[in-house]
């Protein structure tokens, strides 16, 4: 990992601020995410943003701009809560689309089911108007860099 | 133009995605066994800044609309068909600098439900960056605001 991002790492997490952190991200600042510190926990956000819509007739969030915020969202949690040296490497992903994602703001929480020392297990589940009416719940896996040994 | 009236059909349902116009995505090729989509390099793309690899999430976009109009191979009119889930099993990073594209088929088509799979590749189709497979739902034809959508496709004048 570089200096620069390792930095970004630590202060992000320390003020509970992610944003530089995403500015690093091509790919996240394509699509718009956000990330915010709740106590213990991190909330992730898409705005609702027009380069997002997929089906022109309801309008209605592209489902892979839905499946990579929740990848990203996934991605970022493990980089956050593991420390791992680097972004996870994705292994696969399967999602369920519940619901249309409607043209408005989406949110996503992770947990980590199970964290060997090479492989994480990550459920995201990603709502709009509630928690409890989810629009998309997914599981990955990712590769997780073995730290080096001091 | 070209004289294939389904990669027409294609082109004009792809240029109807704003995400996918976004991503820069393309129809290539389209006949009755699938259809195939390019997403070239760009470097908004990348997830990765240290290795300048794409995100899984512009993959999956390219994967889920790949999937999603291999549908219009199928059926003998154009339908909304919403994804049910889709799954992408990563084989190895999509290697920078260089185009994706995207392979769809449907390979079982019922009154309600269309099941595809596919996968992406870049130089060699035998070594595929990422196979997925797909479930999509049939909404019917009727679905309201359907039709100007569907006529759009077809070229007709909405």
């Amino acid at each position: 990992m570089t200096h620069r991002f390792k930095t970004r790492l630590e202060q992000a997490h320390e003020r509970g601020d992610y944003e530089a952190l995403l500015n690093l991200i091509p790919y996240a600042k394509l699509i718009g995410i956000e990330c915010t510190r709740l106590g213990d926990e991190l909330l992730f956000r898409l705005p609702a943003n027009k380069d997002n819509i997929g089906n022109p007739i309801l309008p209605a969030l592209h489902g892979g701009v839905i499946a990579g915020f929740m990848e990203l969202s996934a991605a970022l949690y493990l980089l956050v809560f593991t420390g791992a040296p680097g972004i996870p490497k994705i292994i696969d992903f399967s999602l369920d689309y519940l619901r249309a994602g409607q043209f408005r703001d989406t949110y996503a929480k992770c947990q980590v089911w199970r964290q060997g020392r090479r492989v994480a297990n990550v459920a995201i589940t990603a709502w709009q108007s509630t928690a409890a009416e989810p629009i998309a719940t997914a599981r990955a896996h990712f590769k997780i860099e073995e730290q080096s040994r001091p | 133009m070209t004289e294939n009236p389904l990669l027409e059909r294609a082109t004009r349902f792809v240029s109807a995605l704003r995400h996918c116009q976004v991503l820069g995505i393309t129809a290539h090729q389209a006949s009755e066994e699938g259809i195939t989509l390019i997403m070239p390099y760009a470097t908004h793309l990348v997830g990765d800044p240290q290795s300048g690899v794409i995100h899984g999430g512009a993959l999956t976009s390219l994967m889920d609309t790949a999937c999603g109009m291999a549908t219009l191979c199928v059926l003998p009119e154009f339908e909304v068909c919403p994804t049910l889930d889709l799954r992408v099993d990563y084989m190895h990073p999509a290697a920078p600098h260089k185009p994706v594209y995207g392979f769809a088929q449907c390979y079982r088509v019922t009154t309600d439900v269309i099941f595809t799979r596919g996968f992406a590749f870049q130089d060699d189709p035998q070594q595929p960056i990422a196979h997925v497979v797909g479930t999509f739902m049939r909404m019917g034809k009727r679905l309201r605001g359907t039709q100007g959508l569907g006529s759009a496709i077809k070229g007709e004048q909405a």
